[in-house]
């Protein structure tokens, strides 16, 4: 179970807002978080990651990761999530075999990846010489090097193709289940996790 | 001709931009990171030489370093180093002087790349440092190529700071710059023609080699 209630002052084109969340995760479950633009979707799952720090509240996964009243605080290291960022985020100067050995050295792992990912025939290849959808497939592949136990994905699907997306997701599914992840995904399209995602966290506008 | 001021002139050159690289390197990282009143108060002092004239950072530097008083008294008492009309002295002003040329285009490299690449790779694990070496350090090479011959090159330049703590010692501190100004004084063209002529090619030839590197996007030494 992971447990989250936090607050946080964010800038907006109106003013300070706050974002307040109190949502429980179920261990293995997929859950789609949706809401307007300016909701706060991705600083919430960056919260989550440890790279943005509520201003008060907890976050509590198998232990305490975050806690304003006890001073604990764990870095993104300690947390050991994956992240998939909106904007990718791939080192421009690794192949797509270094970026998955840079987080994992197995290499059975690895080979797996590359295959669900479809980049098998591109392992040498750096992000500039990928298209937008396997630059994106690369940052999901990336993030499940690590086996985490926490997902958590911004937009992962958005430049993929409808029939490169179903098929990816039916394959991750696979991988989620044999790591035991729980997975946090942002997504704008309500349709696009249907029958993936067993709850949702509508987020509101802030 | 005597060539021995244009090798020390290389030496000085080649220290001054391994020290800064070591030193340069991560104050700019530092710097590119979250500002605050200490970090702005730090880089205005590292970019002062850029407009301070040479002599007026090469007379505080003299007064800092005078084996007779101060700071410069105790180096000299306790550790019998002297930085007044030394090479070491030399080499502790251009590393002052030539700061900016390395710490600035580096800093501005780092602050272009985007911060989702250090917290990816934080989420894969590694630490600030593996960070910078292996994601941050290969991804700004092209911005710390023209800060290492940028820096090189400016110290090849040096004069009035050099003049002010160094003096014209041959052999010690008389480099390639004030050899020509010395060859002028004493009538000698020639010699000084021939320095000149020496400094011009290597910093020429560096400059292109930068710019080529680059593929052609020239751009502000202080980008």
């Amino acid at each position: 179970m992971i447990a989250v209630d936090i607050e946080k002052k964010l800038k907006a084109y109106s003013g300070l807002q706050i974002l307040q969340i109190k949502k429980e995760f179920e261990p293995g479950s997929v859950t789609r978080i949706t809401g307007p633009s300016g909701a706060g979707k991705t600083t919430f799952i960056k919260m989550i990651a440890g790279l943005i720090t509520p201003d008060k509240g907890s976050i509590i996964a198998n232990e305490i990761w975050f806690d304003s009243r006890q001073k604990i605080n764990l870095t993104p290291q300690q947390r050991n999530t994956g992240f998939v960022f909106q904007d990718y985020a791939l080192f421009p100067n690794m192949t797509v075999k270094q970026h998955l050995e840079y987080a994992t050295n197995d290499a059975q792992w690895i080979a797996r990846l590359l295959n669900i990912g479809k980049l098998d025939t591109f392992t040498n290849h750096k992000p500039g010489h990928l298209s937008g959808g396997q630059q994106q497939r690369l940052a999901i592949l990336r993030a499940l090097a690590i086996k985490p136990k926490l997902l958590l994905m911004d937009e992962p699907f958005s430049a993929l193709d409808i029939k490169m997306k179903a098929k990816l997701i039916t394959d991750l599914q696979v991988f989620f289940k044999e790591i035991g992840a729980t997975v946090l995904i942002v997504s704008h399209n309500p349709q696009e996790l249907d029958g993936i995602s067993s709850d949702e966290l509508v987020m509101g506008e802030i | 001709m005597d060539l021995s001021p244009v090798w020390l002139t290389l030496k000085l050159a080649t220290l001054t931009t391994l020290i800064l690289l070591l030193i340069g390197l991560p104050v700019a990282w530092w710097l590119s990171k979250k500002r605050s009143l200490f970090k702005i108060i730090i880089e205005a002092i590292i970019t002062m030489p850029l407009v301070l004239p040479p002599s007026v950072l090469g007379f505080y530097l003299l007064l800092a370093f005078s084996p007779q008083r101060g700071f410069g008294k105790w180096l000299n008492d306790v550790f019998n180093v002297q930085f007044v009309f030394s090479f070491q002295g030399l080499v502790l002003a251009s590393v002052i002087y030539s700061m900016p040329f390395m710490v600035s285009p580096v800093k501005s490299a780092f602050q272009q790349l985007p911060l989702s690449l250090s917290q990816a790779s934080y989420t894969l694990g590694k630490t600030q440092w593996q960070t910078f070496r292996h994601v941050l350090l290969p991804n700004i090479k092209p911005s710390l190529l023209t800060a290492t011959v940028l820096t090189f090159a400016h110290t090849l330049g040096e004069f009035g700071v050099v003049l002010m703590i160094g003096g014209n010692i041959p052999g010690v501190t008389r480099v390639a710059s004030i050899a020509v100004y010395d060859s002028v004084e004493q009538m000698d063209y020639a010699s000084a023609n021939n320095y000149s002529l020496i400094l011009f090619a290597i910093t020429f030839v560096m400059v292109i080699g930068v710019f080529i590197y680059n593929k052609y996007q020239v751009k502000s030494p202080l980008e």
